[in-house]
């Protein structure tokens, strides 16, 4: 059962200490780095090109094909911007893996910029994880100490700064111009496009922006080789990646794994679902993509496969929710958050969110009419890809795919004048109340 | 007048082919597809687009139909026509043909409205709202909202002058990207966010721009207001009338709104070749002087003690006004004329005419401020007649020079062109200044520091210095400040003649350049004919139909003002002239009271009007038709809004007088004046030329002491007359202080005095980007301004620390 997983970047995690760089180096830490210095960039992209590794922050891009879309032939400096602003509902990967081992991060950061010959890289971290901020910020002080950062790195002549950054409670920044906004000092919100940040971002800059665990993943490449990487996962969705199951399952948690696992494996590795509960809906990754429900367990979670579903792969957060969920009121929740992070930039997200919940929370007490549900598929449908960027398209995914599934439980909270449910069951702590 | 080549338009290769709704057209590389469906006649509603602002794509208001990219594939979902550049071979569907166009229109319209107050019948905008005319175009006509709307406590002020009605707000962004796009005053922002996202400003920094009025212009719903015209009518209610502001010498467009013979507010025009959308909030908001309860309404004359009269000013029929001012003047014998500079180019033909035809004297001047012989001898030189440069020039410049010009204070116009050039150009500003100042920072100009009365040094060293990048493709613009900085006009000239650079002169009065064109100067007659000239006096005698016109020179207001002193000169015709604007106040106030007979004509009862015989109630710029004429050179001409029974056009009053002294000026109407005027046309003959010129030299040599040189313009919002009646503008005014370098400030700050050879004056103090012994103040924010209360153009002044410390 347990050689199902692929502990790569997870690898570690359990180790003492696993954070500091003695522990990290005591593994071979830091090795791929000269293997990459003994490369030319352009080979490293290639390298990375030929591993198949797809974006890991959810749209699933070709790595090293974003690499090479920076222009050489610019004068202005590169950067190298690493997306660690995981706010996802459900996503925890990079925050774990930042915590647990960030010289992962910190050597996957000095290849890539290496690759695509940036000196200046940003480590953008999700501001409400001040632990993990500290963590990162120690981390880049001790590769500076141990000279894999700064001037002349290993005697290569290569220089790098690394700055790590804490975002200040968006949401939205995790999109990836709004965090070059934000980055910048400016109001996070997200940035008209062309031009792209592969050739203006940062500071009108050619600029790459990848997710942690992207980045992370470059030294196993770099060391094991394009083959190793791409021996693993689907055809189209190469390589492993970390599934971070929470929810009702008994061992919630990150499972390092191959693409293409399937969700019934996962909930096995879990220790399958609560004692006396069935699944009855899940998302693939994250509360912006579409629920999947109990007949898709079988689904490989690829890309493709995923995408075929009706659903996005997206970060591999699945969050699993047994019999003793009401899906009215999870996905009034997940609306609030949207309505809550919505920039206000655009109108369909800004106002749209504001009304979707108002229209949610009066289907969940049972106030309304069957009517209402197809008005708000409608407000759905005048949502989803009218607005400025994907926020609003992840605002209106669980609900049209929780009416598409469960319109019968929408129905039965109007027939019954309200929620047929009881929260309390499907809390983690159900069962074992204890009165004074 | 502006001569934009046709050819250019025509002979684009650069089309793009596309189709739109089944209709092909072409249109340049890099339009939007939003414009480029308003050329086939569709216009696809939008709030957050604004053809002189950047995309943004926030409303998403405007989104269409692609089934075709231009490359085989169509976009999947409906995309914003006002980020989108035109491809060739593309296919859009807008909301005329495409249901999918409309639908996606009427949803963003139904999110709009859903935390919209609909409080229509009670908004500002109401009939006149963008959001409400494009809600019945492309909205649904019932809401399916049925929730709580989100309210915010209402409204708040951005400025003295400007309100904020949040909850109205569609935060289509506008306004915020008009102040840091165009002004570049950035104090407005987006804060906070969702539906809760709103315009805010900082606690300590109001929204205090000099065109802070355009947002509300901009607004496509009613959020903003103005203090000045809330609640205050209806636009269905309104009459529009075109004008062009009075204010300044760029000569805005704008339209009036009026209602039963009153202005209830005023808006810019559209006019691409000179404001573009954009007007100063002085030309918008500045316009209640003509209401003013000391508006003159009807004609008064002095029934003189030696006559047997009280002495005192009366009530008088126009007729007899009129005669008592011909037998005044007559028995006064020579005479002088002021003019000031807010006439029109009609008025100022009329005036000219008035002192040649009726007075016969060539003693007339328009400039009731500072001036030298030398300023004379440049407008007669190198200004009349010339329009070489105009403000769409100024964004194909490679430099341009300011010289004695402060554009963001004495013209907004030119300030915002040249802030587009430089933001989107490649155009550079270089400022002949004592020192950096905010309105040269927005310029991104380079500072060439300059003390006052230094610049004929600083404008010859740009000959010399390949550095500053002065040469056939610059523009040097000099502002009337230049003309008592001793052989500053004649170092321009000669910089301009030998680097190639083209020269124009920017004053600050709307009717300066129109009175330079029609003569109302000792040297030139109308059409810029050298009163030297003989046969230029022909020319325009027998134009005129009399025997000859004096060939004497005439005098300059200095000197007609030193003649009334002396005695030289008995009577004086006198309008729109504020004795504390002149280079001597006292003098000037002493000649009046000198005189032996004043004619005042006047918009309202001033000092001079108190002084006078005989006072006619002058019409304000709405109650006639006129020209006024920019700092380009270009005419502007606008028709009467009111017909007001009780002023007259300056014209019809001088021509009042010249028939009761039987040298009729051969017109009454704004109409016939224009008539001879075009009869008379400009002049084909030699120009005056600066040669022999005599450098000016301050008009008192002020070495009275003092270790400060004194800098000074006027604040674009001050206390001049017209922009009296509206507090909430004036509240927009910067505060008055003095500036000096850090320096100096720590030495003496922060409260100063300062004294000159005509007194002093404590006001606070701020540190700026001076020299040590520079001192800046505002020349008419406070007491009666830096002439009357302070010191002489060009002398220099003390500072000490300010008596409260």
């Amino acid at each position: 059962m347990a050689d199902t997983l692929t502990p790569v970047l997870t690898d570690n995690w359990g180790d003492e200490r696993a954070w500091t760089l003695a522990s990290y180096e005591a593994r071979g830490g830091y090795r791929a780095l000269d293997k990459a210095f003994s490369m030319a960039p352009d080979a490293i992209i290639e390298e990375v090109k030929d591993s198949g590794l797809r974006g890991r922050g959810g749209a699933g891009f070709p790595t090293g094909m974003k690499w090479g879309f920076i222009p050489q032939d610019n004068p202005r400096p590169k950067y190298l911007v690493v997306n660690a602003d995981e706010s996802e509902p459900g996503t925890c990967k990079d925050i774990p893996l930042m915590m647990a081992s960030p010289h992962t991060l910190v050597e996957g950061v000095i290849i890539s910029s290496y690759a695509i010959r940036a000196n200046k890289a940003f480590i953008y971290i999700r501001g409400e994880v001040l632990h993990v901020f500290r963590r990162v910020q120690r981390a880049v002080q001790e590769a500076y100490l141990a000279g894999h950062l700064g001037k002349n790195i290993h005697g290569t002549g290569y220089d790098l700064d690394v700055v790590v950054h804490a975002g200040a409670g968006a949401y939205i920044c995790g999109e990836e111009t709004a965090l070059l906004e934000g980055l910048e000092g400016r109001r996070g919100q997200p940035r008209l496009r062309p031009p792209f940040p592969a050739v203006a971002g940062l500071y009108a800059s050619p600029t790459v922006i990848n997710n942690v665990e992207s980045i992370a993943s470059v030294p196993s490449i770099i060391a094991n080789g394009h083959q190793w990487f791409a021996s693993m996962g689907t055809e189209k969705s190469k390589g492993f990646g970390i599934f971070s199951l929470s929810g009702h399952v008994k061992n919630p948690g990150q499972y390092e794994a191959p693409l293409g696992i399937t969700l019934r494996r996962l909930i096995l590795l879990a220790g399958g679902m609560r004692d006396g509960h069935e699944l009855k809906f899940w998302t693939p990754g994250g509360s912006s993509t579409p629920l999947l429900t109990a007949e898709h367990l079988d689904v490989p979670l690829d890309f493709e496969a995923v995408g075929a579903a009706g659903s996005m792969l997206g970060t591999r957060a699945l969050q699993i929710f047994d019999d003793s969920t009401c899906v009215v009121r999870a996905t009034l929740r997940w609306t609030e958050f949207y309505k809550h992070e919505s920039c206000g930039k655009c109108t369909p997200c800004r106002e749209g969110t504001w009304w979707l919940v108002q229209t949610l929370s009066a289907l969940e007490k049972g106030q309304g009419s069957e009517a209402d549900l197809d008005m708000l598929l409608d407000q759905c449908d005048n949502i989803l890809g009218r607005s400025f960027c994907a926020l609003a398209d992840g605002a209106v995914s669980p609900i049209a795919s929780s009416i598409q599934f469960f319109r019968d439980e929408y129905v039965a909270h109007l027939t019954g004048g309200g929620c047929p449910f009881d929260p309390a069951l499907s809390t983690a702590w159900a069962g074992q109340e204890v009165n004074a | 007048m502006t001569l934009t080549s046709d050819s250019g338009a025509t002979e684009r290769t650069d089309l793009v082919t596309l189709t739109i709704d089944g209709v092909q057209v072409s249109v340049p590389k890099d339009t939007l597809v939003i414009r480029a469906a308003e050329q086939i006649g569709v216009q696809v509603p939008r709030f957050c687009d604004h053809p002189l602002l950047a995309p943004v794509g926030a409303c998403r208001q405007c989104l269409v139909d692609i089934p075709d990219a231009g490359n085989g594939r169509g976009f999947p979902k409906p995309q914003a026509s006002c980020t989108l550049p035109v491809a060739e071979g593309m296919v859009v569907n807008t909301q005329a043909t495409s249901e999918v166009a409309d639908k996606a229109q009427q949803g963003i319209m139904e999110f709009l409205l859903i935390n919209h107050p609909l409080d229509c019948p009670v908004c500002d905008k109401g009939g006149e709202c963008p959001l409400q005319n494009q809600a019945m175009s492309n909205g649904r006509g019932e809401t399916r909202f049925e929730g709580y709307k989100r309210t915010f406590p209402k409204p708040i002020n951005l400025s003295p002058q400007v309100l904020l009605d949040r909850e109205r707000c569609i935060v289509c962004q506008r306004c915020t990207r008009f102040a840091e796009e165009i002004p570049g005053d950035p104090f407005i922002a987006l804060v906070e966010r969702g539906a809760m996202q709103q315009i805010g400003i900082a606690e300590d920094a109001p929204f205090l721009s000099y065109f802070a009025g355009n947002v509300i212009q901009i607004c496509p719903v009613g959020a903003l207001t103005s203090e000045d015209y809330r609640f205050r009518s209806r636009p269905f209610d309104l009459v529009s009338t075109p004008g062009v502001a009075e204010h300044d010498s760029c000569g805005s467009a704008i339209r009036v709104d009026h209602r039963r013979g009153k202005v209830m507010r005023r808006l810019a025009g559209n006019d691409p070749e000179v404001n573009e959308e954009w007007i100063t909030d002085k030309d918008r908001f500045a316009f209640h002087y003509a209401t003013e309860s000391d508006r003159l309404t009807y004609p008064q004359v002095r029934d003189r003690v030696e006559d047997g009269g009280d002495g005192r000013l009366r009530p008088a029929s126009w007729p007899e006004a009129f005669a008592v001012a011909a037998r005044g003047l007559q028995a006064a014998g020579a005479t002088g004329v002021l003019t000031g500079g807010r006439i029109t180019a009609e008025d100022g033909f009329a005036y000219s005419k008035f002192a040649r035809v009726a007075l016969g004297t060539n003693d007339i001047d328009f400039r009731s401020r500072p001036l030298s012989a030398e300023e004379t001898a440049f407008l007669a030189a190198e200004v009349v007649l010339r329009s070489s440069v105009t403000y769409a020039d100024l964004e194909q410049a490679s430099t341009v020079v300011l010289a004695g010009l402060e554009p963001e204070d004495e013209a907004g116009m030119v300030f915002l062109r040249l802030r587009k050039a430089t933001r989107h150009g490649t155009t550079g500003v270089l400022a002949i200044a004592p020192g950096m100042t905010r309105g040269l920072a927005k310029l991104n100009a380079r500072l060439l520091r300059t003390a006052p009365g230094a610049e004929a040094g600083a404008l010859e060293s740009l000959v010399e210095h390949a550095r500053h990048g002065v040469d056939k493709n610059s523009i040097i613009l000099v502002g009337e400040r230049l003309a008592t900085s001793p052989g500053a006009l004649a170092a321009a000239v000669t910089a301009a003649a030998r680097t190639g650079a083209r020269l124009a002169w920017v004053p600050r009065r709307a009717g300066d350049r129109g009175a330079v064109e029609t003569g109302c100067l000792p040297n030139l007659l109308p059409g810029g004919r050298p009163v030297a000239d003989p046969v230029a006096r022909v020319d325009v005698a027998s134009a005129w139909g009399v025997d000859h016109l004096p060939d004497a020179p005439g005098r300059d207001a200095d000197a007609i003002v030193a003649a009334l002193l002396a005695g030289e000169l008995g009577g004086l015709v006198i309008g729109g002239v504020d004795p504390d604007d002149t280079a001597d106040p006292a003098a000037t106030r002493a000649a009046i009271e000198a005189a032996s007979f004043v004619v005042a004509l006047e918009l309202r009862e001033t000092d001079v009007t108190r002084g006078a015989d005989v006072v006619f109630p002058v019409a304000p710029v709405v109650d006639k038709a006129g020209t006024f004429v920019t700092w380009e050179g270009r005419p502007r001409s606008f028709e009467q809004v009111f017909a007001s029974p009780s002023s007259l056009p300056d014209l019809r009053i001088l021509a009042g007088i010249a028939e009761e002294m039987g040298r009729p000026l051969g017109f009454r109407t704004v109409a016939e004046a224009r008539a001879q005027m075009e009869e008379i046309g400009p002049w084909d003959g030699d120009r005056a030329t600066l040669e022999g010129l005599e450098p000016a030299t301050p008009s008192q040599p002020g070495q009275a002491g003092g270790d400060f040189a004194l800098s000074t313009w006027k604040l674009l919002v001050d206390n001049g007359s017209m922009q009296d009646g509206d507090k909430a503008y004036r509240a927009t005014g910067r505060a008055p202080v003095a500036r000096l370098s850090q320096a100096a400030y720590d030495a003496h700050g922060p409260t100063v005095t300062l004294t000159g050879d005509r007194g002093s004056v404590t006001i606070p103090a701020e540190p700026a980007d001076l020299a040590d012994d520079v001192v800046w103040v505002p020349a008419n924010s406070f007491g009666n301004g830096v002439l009357a209360d302070l010191a002489s153009p060009g002398s220099r002044v003390t500072v000490t620390k300010g008596a409260d410390q």
